[in-house]
């Protein structure tokens, strides 16, 4: 089968490659330009592992195909610190112990910043809510909420 | 050597306190590497052929098609994988549970396996391999499997445990029993008797990382392993004997694990992916897809239990029975053994009785959960233990209070307890804010306790102090939840340095002698014994070349808060030496310092919990809400006490999952119709709420800390908490779990029909 050339921006750098035309951009991502940080959990759309932000839309990524990511702006987890500056919410995963195993945190984290982004000043209910999508198995949830509402009241002040 | 592992009563600076863990910020920015996060090379993509049947008879494997599609490098079934476990039965049934040999037992046995260039290529070949199935009769219910005329799934199982040898196959492999006194008797002595059957559906572990593993057999017999797994040296054992390669011939890498709760513990894909490479004669990636984890991998067993529990008007149990059939897939286990074990051991009773039945089924082998076993026991206990207390008029915690264990009672089980937590995690609970919290309308509270043995084990571990001092400290036990953060603590607490000057790593097989899996909530028990015991023997080198650079006696020299201190008069202006002056000093004393340690970590305290919950159930529709849920546990020592609430929260919200949802669900024709995460609905953010916990701290003697193992007792109590406070709500005893929707509103409806 022939491949499809895509032109996209991933992390704010312009990417190049070709895919196959069935082939998910959770697949492109890990397996052809080695960005694992984004995980596979289930492949349909159920655990939110894969999450991504595509055009400011949170995405599970196991449910886009790689040639749609052509011409749009893609973030990953590997975009979220600013060099060797962690962004508020992976800083506030660390304090609160946020994560066990962190198999579910790059998906908790970018799910995370689309919910402050969208919503700033979030109560546990809209967290709860919000989070929904994405399944941790380790936590119980509790650090993760206090994780997000510690770092919305860090953004909110900066 | 002289490793003397009593708790010493010490005070602590590092243990107790809670900075960030070592593996944090890989964890944060994706950089950390699980399983399906590595690649080799020229790696293959494996794939595996699974049974669509519960029980069927393979004729013929003809996989001439798949071998001949372009890309396709390597078809193995089970002609592939000899049998080289020379009359070893528990290694057979492994080995026939990676691969189906002469009967597929379940729906989505492995059968046969590809390694081809892509992923696409190897699932057209999977297509093109033609199995000759001869369908036979399946049956996947525990108490079915039980009945005479049930199918056989072996016919060379006769029943053990049985005071006469059977004539006949059966489906239960084994019998165990547990108990002292004489239960006739105590009944006797009964003025309330609380008899109920109860049931619980099969659940997944549930973790979010599927199994994952990179193989690599090179044509001169080595091998590489890299794995996500609780426990590589065992996997290492497993695959060499399962693959006839000595040991130390195959190095087994655990990858950062994204989950595993005893799930982890099995090895499936893992000799598959040796084999594809081995034949393929390249790297094999081998990852299963949610499906696969589903219906191959995991579960627990589904239970059917009869309690009986008699007590005096006074509130003393005078006798306790219980019978408990556990299924254990298609391969002989002791899981009804553990959960029988289990039962009753929060309790002090002169009369008690177990009897546990291992039943075969047609579903997958059943793998350990989280305190294995025991969650099933303590919900019909639990529920039958609350309906006495309501029956003789006394607050549930009143009653279990009275009947707890204490320091010196004889174990339902056997052995005699040490000093133990029980009777403190009560006392907690009943003096808890929660238990004063109002209850709305169709809100029920609910409280039961829980309790697991711990384990210990062969351990291992390596302590090197670098030329600048800082330490590196390898571990063989796999973290699973920040066990590296708590082992630097107990490195620093020891050798008297800051936790930053600690990086603990997880060792491979090639590096370290042989641990015991991370299990059994064992690894921050034994690894901190070991990692004490390592830093000991450091510490008396420190002292040697400390007493050499000052040119005194040894004996002379004791060690203070990370210093060398010259003791007596005589010495009396020789000041102190740091752990990193004597470091630098290394080169001209004698080399490199280190300390080792190989021990069997005997003596994991036993540990105990009381969880408290309400639950608000909709009576017209029979859902339920969770509204407060409290953990009290008794940890022994918190090494890091954030770490220990996130066990205790992670395992509630397991056990509220497995109480209200969670289940596998079986059609007819013996398939799994629900394995996803969209159908087998694990509990999210919004079904739950904050959940609080209380660390108790009751030393365990046997650990020089006072350590316990704190990651499994969580999950006990969950499911009889949840189903006491649904009951309370809903005006019903609830005696099935989960307590799903259908299931409550039957149950109204009967009661109010009835
Ligand atoms: S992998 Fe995409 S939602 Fe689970
Ligand atoms: S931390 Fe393990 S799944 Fe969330």
């Amino acid at each position: 089968m022939a491949g499809v050339a895509v032109s996209t921006t991933i992390n704010g750098d312009s990417v190049e490659y070709l895919c196959q035309p069935d082939e998910t951009l959770l697949d492109v991502l890990r397996d052809r330009l080695g960005l694992t940080g984004a995980k596979e959990g289930c492949g349909t759309g159920d655990c939110g592992a894969c999450s991504i932000i595509l055009d400011d839309r949170l995405v599970c990524s196991c449910l886009v195909l790689g040639a749609e990511a052509e011409g749009r702006r893609v973030e990953t987890i590997e975009g979220m610190a600013h060099g060797d500056k962690l962004h508020p919410l992976q800083q506030k995963f660390l304090e609160h112990a946020a994560l066990q195993c962190g198999i579910c945190t790059p998906g908790f984290l970018i799910a995370a910043k689309d919910l402050l982004a969208k919503n700033p000043d979030p109560t546990e209910e809209e967290i709860r809510f919000g989070l929904a999508g994405n399944l941790c198995r380790c936590t119980g949830y509790d650090k993760i909420v206090r994780a997000v509402q510690d770092a919305a009241t860090v953004m909110k002040g900066a | 050597m002289n490793f003397d592992p009593r708790f010493s009563g010490r005070k602590f600076t590092s243990v107790g306190t809670r900075p960030i863990r070592p593996d944090g910020v890989d964890k944060v920015t994706g950089r950390a590497r699980y399983g399906a996060d590595f690649n080799m090379a020229g790696q293959l993509v494996g794939r595996v052929l699974r049974s669509p049947h519960a029980h069927a008879k393979i004729r013929k494997i003809d996989t001439s098609k798949a071998e001949k599609l372009p890309g396709v490098k390597a078809v193995i079934t089970a002609a592939d994988l000899p049998d080289l476990t020379d009359g070893d039965a528990a290694m057979y049934d492994i080995l026939d549970n990676c691969m189906a040999r002469t009967k597929a037992l379940y729906d989505g046995h492995a059968v046969a396996a590809v390694a081809a260039v892509d992923a696409r290529t190897a699932r057209q070949a999977l297509k093109l391999i033609v199995v000759d199935y001869e369908v036979l009769p399946h049956v996947t219910d525990v108490d079915e499997a039980m009945n005479h005329h049930a199918p056989l799934i072996n016919d060379a199982i006769f029943t053990e445990g049985l005071e006469e040898k059977p004539v006949k196959p059966s489906n239960v492999t084994k019998r165990s029993q547990f108990g002292h006194g004489d239960v006739h008797q105590g009944f006797g002595h009964a003025d309330f008797i609380v008899e109920r059957s109860f049931k619980t559906e099969q659940t997944h572990q549930g973790y979010i990382e599927p199994h994952a593993c990179v193989a690599s057999v090179s044509s001169d017999g080595t091998a590489d392993l890299w794995v996500c797994t609780q426990g590589h040296f065992v996997y290492r054992q497993h695959c060499a004997q399962l693959l006839g390669m000595e040991a130390s011939k195959l190095r087994v890498t655990s990858s950062e694990i994204g989950g595993g709760f005893g799930g982890k513990t099995h090895v499936w894909a893992e000799p598959v992916a040796l084999a594809l490479s081995r034949k393929a004669g390249r790297p094999v990636k081998l990852v299963m897809t949610r499906d696969e984890v589903f219906r191959a991998s995991g579960p627990t067993s589904a239970t059917s239990i009869d309690i009986k529990i008699g007590a005096r008007k006074d509130g003393t149990i005078t006798a306790a029975e219980a019978t408990l059939r556990y299924s254990c897939g298609p391969y002989a286990g002791s899981w009804a053994e553990i959960g029988a074990m289990t039962a009753f051991a929060c309790y002090k009773l002169d009369n008690v009785k177990t009897v546990g039945y291992e039943v075969l089924v047609n579903r997958p082998k059943t793998a350990a959960y989280r305190a294995p076993s025991a969650p099933m026991a303590a919900f019909a206990v639990e529920s039958a233990v609350d309906e006495l207390a309501k029956e003789i008029g006394m607050d549930p915690v009143e009653f279990r209070i009275r009947n707890a264990a204490q320091e010196g009672t004889r174990s339902s089980y056997g052995p005699v307890y040490g000093p133990i937590g029980i009777g403190p995690t009560l006392e907690a609970a009943k003096s808890h804010p929660h238990m004063k919290a109002p209850l709305g309308p169709n809100q029920g509270r609910g409280m039961a306790c829980g309790f697991w043995f711990n384990f210990g084990g062969q351990t291992c571990t390596d302590l090197n102090i670098g030329m600048d001092g800082s330490v590196s400290l390898a571990v063989g036990t796999v973290d699973v939840g920040g066990s590296r953060a708590s082992l630097s603590l107990v490195a620093a607490e020891e050798l008297g340095i800051a936790y930053e000057h600690v990086k603990a790593i997880v060792a491979d097989t090639s590096s370290l002698g042989y641990n015991d899996m991370t299990d059994g909530s064992r690894g921050t028990f034994s690894s901190s014994m070991a990692t004490i015991s390592a830093a000991r023997n450091a510490i008396k080198i420190l002292r040697e070349r400390a007493a050499q650079m000052w040119d005194i006696a040894v004996d002379d020299v004791v060690w203070e808060k990370g210093h060398a201190v010259a003791k007596g008069e005589k010495h009396g202006n020789l000041g102190k030496l740091s752990l990193k002056e004597i470091a630098a000093a290394s080169g001209k004393t004698g080399g490199p310092i280190a300390g080792h340690s190989e021990l069997v970590a005997d003596g994991a305290g036993v540990s105990f919990a009381t969880h408290i919950c309400d639950i608000e159930v909709d009576p017209e529709t029979g859902s339920t809400r969770v509204i407060r849920y409290t953990v009290v546990q008794d940890a022994g020592k918190a090494v890091h006490p954030t770490y220990v609430e996130g066990q205790y929260q992670g395992g509630a919200a397991q056990g509220i999952g497995w109480a209200l949802n969670e289940e596998y669900i079986y059609g007819k024709d013996g398939r799994l119709q629900n394995p996803g995460f969209l159908d087998y609905r694990i509990p999210v953010c919004s079904d739950l709420p904050m959940i609080d916990t209380q660390i108790l701290e009751i030393p365990n003697p046997n650990h020089p800390y006072g350590v316990r193992g704190v990651g499994e007792t969580s999950i006990v109590p969950p499911l009889a908490a949840i189903a006491n406070a649904v009951s309370n709500a809903a005006g019903v005893r609830m005696t099935h779990i989960p307590m799903s929707p259908p299931r409550i509103l039957a149950a109204i409806e009967a009661e109010r029909g009835g």
